[in-house]
């Protein structure tokens, strides 16, 4: 085997290791918004979930045990560190979120106010 | 006059990173021969192979998947590994992003030939199955006395 392939999500800021985008889905009902975000190889204890203000950080270490002596021959995943950041508004209660991981899927609620009632606007035409 | 507002992913980066992406898009392909049997680049899961005197190592990084779809099959070198993610968006909720993967996949790798099918062993944990695979028992060089 030989093929070399480079991830499409690598990303690598100046003075930093390479970090991985984690895809997410996001939604939003009447109690919040669900986020999910694929996390393979991260578990509980290098998860790491910070809001500060209004910033949601996500990140996480991939971990794999690679024997000793191991040599590369196809690497899909270059990176071991995923982060992704979001900022949330007002209405969203950054200080209950709940987060659960389980087989690498990170799924995170953030629930909204519950007095935030969507007032709805008339647009007038013509 | 807008500068930067926060509705999509405005940033710099993130312009230049599609703009590679659609670049590699057109020019892809190695210069060079691809395995008859790789898949595109950033195909869903991604994989990674390792190899040392003893062993071969396959870790698929797959977040969420079913178990019981699972299969993992070697026949003497070509390694062939299935499993399907589904996704169930939530009942009446509304959709910004969806980013992740959802279906079934199918990856056949060749290893090195001197693979051991029957000593096969692959685990799924955090979102990674890993497969190790045994390699057969060198066949030492056998010193002939001249005599």
């Amino acid at each position: 085997m030989s093929e070399q392939n480079v991830t499409e999500n690598t990303q690598a800021s100046a003075g930093e290791e390479a970090t991985l985008i984690p895809a997410v889905d996001i939604f939003e009902d009447a109690q919040g918004i669900t986020l999910k975000a694929d996390l393979p190889g991260v578990s509980r204890d290098r998860l790491s979930i910070q809001v500060d203000k209004d910033t949601l950080s996500i990140e996480g270490d991939v971990q794999i045990d690679i024997p000793d002596g191991t040599e590369p021959l196809y690497a899909d995943l270059r990176a071991t560190h995923f982060r992704r950041s979001f900022t949330l508004s007002q209405e969203l209660e950054a200080d209950r979120i709940s987060a659960q991981l389980n087989d690498g899927e990170l799924t995170l609620h953030v629930p909204k106010r519950a007095e935030v009632q969507p007032r709805k606007i008339e647009v007038k035409v013509g | 006059m807008f500068g930067y507002l926060s509705g999509s992913d405005h940033d710099l980066y993130s312009q230049l990173e599609r703009m590679r992406r659609e670049m590699d898009a057109i020019f892809s392909g190695q210069p060079g021969r691809a395995g008859i049997r790789s898949v595109a680049s950033g195909s869903w899961p991604a994989i990674n192979v390792g190899a040392s005197q003893d062993r071969v190592d396959v870790w698929v990084f797959a977040a969420g998947l079913d178990p019981t779809s699972l299969d993992v099959t070697l026949q003497q070198n070509l390694l062939t590994i299935s499993g399907e993610r589904r996704i169930t968006p939530p009942e009446g909720a509304e959709l910004y992003r969806r980013e992740r993967f959802d279906g079934g996949f199918r990856r056949v790798l060749t290893l090195p030939e001197d693979v051991d099918p029957d000593r096969v062993e692959a685990a799924y944990r955090d979102g990674v199955l890993h497969v190790i695979v045994h390699r057969r028992e060198e066949v030492k060089p056998r010193r002939i006395q001249i005599g």
